[in-house]
């Protein structure tokens, strides 16, 4: 299921009006700059992720395919990923994936194409709802466009 | 790397033993686990199962051993299952028992005109001849991997070698079959089981029988010799491996799952196994879920918990060294890598891999070494397990120099071990893949030879002549791999991938990849450019994306007290078999006097 053009011009929109008055420019982010470190014990975000908490970040990568059709979330990976490892577990993606929050659910692109996402920057650990997916670093209300 | 994923692919198989229903459709199997023909140590435990295809009435129903009913020899009532999972099928279960006399049981099940009979070979063991026993498991290691070690580690003129891998001399040897009960080809899962219960199970499962239950941990147990071991004896427990603490292999030591997959839940297991020393990567499943990497699906940290409990923990080289070095410590925790830890080609020389993240992974030999300084500090004995899981993780995506680094690097391994041996001559050493690759050494290639066609620089025959590789360092390695005239090593059964005919000197292999989701794997175009590459079309479904494991026999090589079992033939559960009596779990079957257990079994006459 492709994203529609009118949907998407419509979804982009939605977060220019949201943030008009404070018209501040989305920070553009890199997922090979999201960790400071990894070891044994975990990772570390970064201090410009920790700092971009809360606020409207671009991020490219490539979107897996989804744990699940009706899901309202993909995982954002930094190299493609095929085949999602699984399919209904977390277990076995990469460390430093992103889960993305689509403003509207089901607007999956299926081929693992490159994307960039934007929307509001999320970390912490969350576990979904729905599917138990658990997450550290999330971008919600997010608006996807095919690169 | 992540081999798992297309094993995750199999169906659930179910087998349908000793039916005999002719003329009755259902869609559900019957089935009586333990599985006929099932050898069973005296005195170990064991779920018993009875699945009907169709909903029975209870008092009909007949379950007998030896003639005898099922409940009076297993000494409690089997609990009846009218609807099992809500479906419209009947199951009787009776958990954790044992048979103790040895003999042949004969078990039957009838109601109305359903039918099933099994037949179970209980056996025990001679009394204990070895004090310690160490089982080296090299995961997918082919004879090509032990042939290509041995030529680049040891040399090879005029045909004969000019040494031999540390397991070449042991005294004996064997060819083990390692087929499963679902398959005729079996994954590190469903083989490990067989070896350290003495149970055939089915690929991804581990220390169950796989039943049609719908619950990855409510399929019938069988007990592990971890658990033998903590229950009947005072000896120490060691699980070491390169790969996830919790990946199949040193999985099977103490799991009880459908599926491997459960890797969270087998973190969890490993910590209620008691074992003494666990070594590896894999601790993202130990860190709780509020911790960014973690793999967890709680908060609960179980590094803490084995901390509360006793271990040192280690999460490098110097740290290991340090908590061996010191006389008090008896239990061990080392985690080394969130992952699968890097292998020896990349930590040792190209650097590649996570070895820039990871840069102070120990070796397993050091590894071994420190674990055999630990267990041994147990008066008792110990049983240790150590993995070589990097050279099937090499083996599946054609990798085949970091496959076979990683064989001299277990050889160095087992070198320890030997050299331990050597002090008292008590202990029982084991050398063996659990299932082998389609990989072959054909020749060499020599990019000196004229053209530019890579196929045409194979040499075959009298043309292979001898490669050059440099003469091996103290550790045993060649410090160069990508010499002008090397092995010709190829596998047989691959997807579609472009052969370079080269060692992959940046990260490890990736030969085939899936562009579309529902698409099939194709070669990997990052390939495609590199001078000489060609496409080599596969033989494997395209729904594989690496190498696969092969029927193949693999090669185990053992000595010291007890390895005069291994010889000829051996099927796989007769390793454990082994490891069994040279321990002599059950020296004393004969007698009551080992009879203690709660649910243990009255004698039953082994005669019909």
């Amino acid at each position: 299921m492709t994203i529609e053009r009118r949907e998407f011009l419509l979804s982009a929109a939605i977060p220019l009006l949201t943030f008009a008055p404070f018209a501040k420019a989305a920070e553009s982010l890199k997922f090979a700059e999201l960790y400071k470190s990894r070891t044994v014990m975990g990772m570390a975000f970064a201090d410009r992720t920790l700092q971009l908490a809360g606020k409207p970040v671009d991020l490219a990568g490539y979107m897996a395919p989804p744990l699940k059709p009706e899901a309202n979330f993909f995982v954002l990976t930094r190299t493609p990923v095929s085949v999602c490892p699984f399919c209904d577990s977390d277990a076995d993606w990469p460390a430093d994936i992103v889960v993305v929050y689509v403003k509207k659910a089901g607007s999956f692109l299926q081929d693992g194409s490159a994307v960039s996402v934007s929307g509001v920057l999320q970390t912490g650990s969350k576990t979904d709802t729905d599917t138990g997916f658990v997450s550290q670093l999330r971008i919600i209300d997010a608006v996807v466009k095919r690169l | 790397m992540k081999k798992i994923h297309s094993f995750a692919r199999f169906a659930a198989t179910s087998l349908a033993l000793g039916l005999t229903l002719a003329g009755h459709s259902s869609v559900f199997a019957q089935a009586i686990f333990p599985i006929d023909r099932a050898a069973i140590l005296a005195g170990s435990k064991f779920d018993f199962k009875v699945e009907f295809d169709r909903v029975v009435d209870a008092a009909k129903t007949r379950i007998s051993i030896n003639g005898i009913d099922a409940a009076k020899v297993l000494g409690a009532e089997p609990q009846f299952i009218f609807n099992e999972d809500g479906k419209k099928v009947s199951s009787f279960v009776l958990p954790g028992v044992m048979l103790d006399k040895p003999g042949s049981y004969d078990v039957v099940a009838v109601s109305g005109n359903a039918r099933m009979q099994v037949t179970w070979e209980v056996y025990a063991t001679g009394p204990r001849k070895a004090k310690n026993v160490i089982l080296f498991i090299g995961d997918g290691m082919t004879v090509a991997n032990r042939t290509a070690a041995r030529i680049l580690s040891k040399g090879i003129k005029e045909g004969k070698y000019l040494g031999r891998l540390s397991f070449d001399d042991m005294s004996n040897m064997a060819l083990v079959g390692t087929s499963g009960v679902d398959s005729i080809i079996t994954d590190s899962a469903n083989s490990m089981s067989a070896y350290t219960t003495g149970h055939k199970t089915s690929v991804n499962a581990l220390g169950v029988y796989v039943s049609r239950a719908k619950d990855n941990l409510a399929h019938p147990k069988v007990e592990t010799i971890t658990e033998l071991i903590k229950r009947k004896t005072n000896m120490a427990v060691g699980i070491v491996s390169d790969a996830e603490v919790e990946d199949a292999t040193p999985a099977g030591m103490v799991a009880h799952t459908r599926r491997r997959a459960d890797k969270d839940i087998i973190a969890e297991q490993l910590f209620f196994s008691r074992a003494d020393v666990i070594m590896g990567g894999g601790s993202a499943y130990f860190l709780p879920q509020t911790t960014p990497g973690s793999k967890r699906k709680d908060t609960n940290n179980l590094i803490d918990l084995f901390k509360l409990d006793d271990y040192a923990f280690a999460s490098t080289d110097k740290e290991m060294k340090q908590a061996a070095a010191n006389p008090k410590t008896r239990k061990l925790l080392g985690l080394f890598h969130p992952e699968n830890m890097d292998g020896a080609l990349d930590r040792h020389f190209l650097k590649k891999g996570t070895v820039p993240q990871f840069p102070e992974q120990p070796d397993l030999a050091d590894m071994t070494r420190t674990a055999i300084e630990v267990l041994s500090r147990n008066p008792n004995g110990f049983v240790l397990m150590v993995e070589a899981g990097l050279i099937d993780k090499f083996n599946h995506p054609l990798d085949w120099e970091r496959s076979v680094y990683d064989t001299i690097m277990l050889s160095n391994a087992v070198q320890v071990a030997k050299d331990f041996a050597a002090k008292n001559n008590d202990t029982f050493i084991m050398v063996t893949p659990d299932h082998t690759h389609g990989a072959s050494i054909v020749g060499t290639i020599d990019d000196n030879k004229p053209g530019t066609e890579m196929r045409n620089k194979v040499g075959v025959y009298a043309d292979a002549g001898y490669p050059n590789y440099p003469k091996a360092n103290k550790d045993g390695y060649p410090e160069k791999v990508d010499v002008s005239k090397r092995l010709a090593f190829f596998y047989g059964n691959t997807p579609d991938y472009y052969e370079t005919f080269q060692p992959k000197m940046n990260d490890p292999f990736v030969p085939a990849i899936k562009l579309t989701k529902d698409g099939p794997y194709v070669a990997n175009p990052a390939y495609k450019d590199v001078p000489g590459a060609v496409l080599r079309t596969g033989i494997l479904p395209q729904s594989a994306d690496t190498g696969t494991h092969t029927a193949d026999d693999g090669v185990l090589s053992a000595m010291g007290p007890g390895s005069e079992r291994i010889h000829g033939f051996m099927d796989n559960t007769e390793i454990f078999r082994a490891m069994a009596d040279s321990l002599g779990l059950a020296a004393n079957a004969n007698s009551t006097k080992m009879v203690k257990a709660s649910k243990v079994v009255k004698p039953v006459t082994a005669a019909k």
